[in-house]
């Protein structure tokens, strides 16, 4: 990753992630297809709501019955950590108007994000409307159609995770937190790997408890609370 | 090809929570300066969210008992994390852990 933040040097960055979107888009698909959704529902959901792990959790809410309410809900929930992030990447972009704010906002994912902050480290903490537009939009499109590919080809692929497509993700953010703790100087190498075992320990206790969306948000804030006493105490 | 009237609330309400949740902070901070404190707080989001994103995939959970260990992406983790130091490639990272996940399948290994 280059500190160039044009158009072009996004579409190129955004690239290692399309697979992720590749191997999950059709693996919703697939789930989408077996649990009887139409291809409409399927696209509705991908370019509509656009949020990977929600559309999983709706589409079961679906097929179990549940009530509009509930599945609002429960989308809300999976989706609180959009907060974060938003409240996160919005520093980046105070200085463009309100327009593009909600433009780039509105396609923001745990991918993009994650992607875009380190870029920041890259650029000494900058960001441009272009640069960030062109992951969001790329990141959408491939989406979109990798779950109505996936639904199309359901009927046909009996085992899609025969080919390791599905790691593709955890992959990728593997590659993202390692590059995101060498690269952080803001932050420094050992604050960063303290956070990481705080919260992959806070993870690991809350899952006992808590479903594993609950758990990711709960061990993220822990964390952050984490962090910042840690940069009390020196 | 069809969609039932219920199914289209569904879209329509989950995509205007979704969109709620991605866009207001992006007009709130907009306006308004946030507290040192929070964005202290927030400084930290990247590297916790992502290590909790990472942790979801190689923890298995099971309600009221202690998770375990999700071998296979475990294994395959320790290609793509080597590759990552080797390389700080992502695009790397990504393929060396597709190929260790399908060897690991192929083998049934995990």
């Amino acid at each position: 990753m280059t500190p160039d933040l044009s158009f072009r040097a996004g579409l190129r960055d955004v690239l290692p992630t399309v697979f992720g979107y590749i191997g999950v888009g059709l693996a919703f698909g697939i789930v989408a297809n077996t649990s009887h959704l139409s291809l409409l529902m399927v696209a509705g959901l991908s370019f509509i709501v656009y949020a990977g792990s929600a559309q999983f959790i709706i589409t079961s809410m679906l097929v179990a019955h549940d009530p509009l309410s509930a599945i609002m809900l429960s989308t809300f929930l999976v989706n609180s950590r959009m907060i974060l992030m938003s409240t996160s990447l919005a520093q980046a972009f105070r200085h463009e108007s309100l327009t593009k704010n909600l433009l780039l906002g509105s396609l923001v994912t745990d991918e993009t994000f994650a992607l875009a902050m380190n870029k920041q480290n890259q650029t000494h903490g900058k960001l441009s409307f272009a640069w960030q537009s062109a992951a969001n939009v790329v990141a959408y499109l491939v989406w979109g159609v990798a779950t109505i590919a996936g639904a199309i080809l359901g009927s046909f692929i009996t085992n899609p995770t025969q080919f390791g497509f599905d790691f593709a993700l955890t992959a990728m953010f593997i590659g993202l937190v390692y590059l995101q703790l060498i690269s952080d100087k803001h932050l420094g190498l050992t604050r960063q790997l303290l956070v990481m075992a705080f919260v992959a320990l806070a993870y690991y206790g809350a899952l006992r408890v808590l479903d594993s969306n609950f758990a990711l948000l709960t061990a993220t804030v822990l964390g952050c609370l984490f962090g910042m006493e840690l940069k009390k105490c020196h | 090809m069809s969609l039932t009237l219920p199914e289209l609330w569904v879209i329509l309400g989950c995509g205007a929570v979704t969109l709620i949740s991605r866009t207001l902070p992006f007009a709130l901070v907009q306006r308004m300066q946030l507290p040192a404190a929070v964005i202290d707080f927030l400084s930290f989001v990247p590297i916790a969210i992502m290590t909790a994103l990472c942790c979801q995939s190689l923890f298995v959970a099971h309600a009221g008992h202690w998770a375990t260990l999700n071998l296979a992406n475990c294994y395959a983790a320790i290609p793509a994390t080597l590759a990552g130091i080797f390389t700080k490639s992502l695009l790397v990272v990504v393929v060396v852990g597709i190929m260790a996940m399908a060897l690991i399948r192929y083998f049934h290994f995990g």
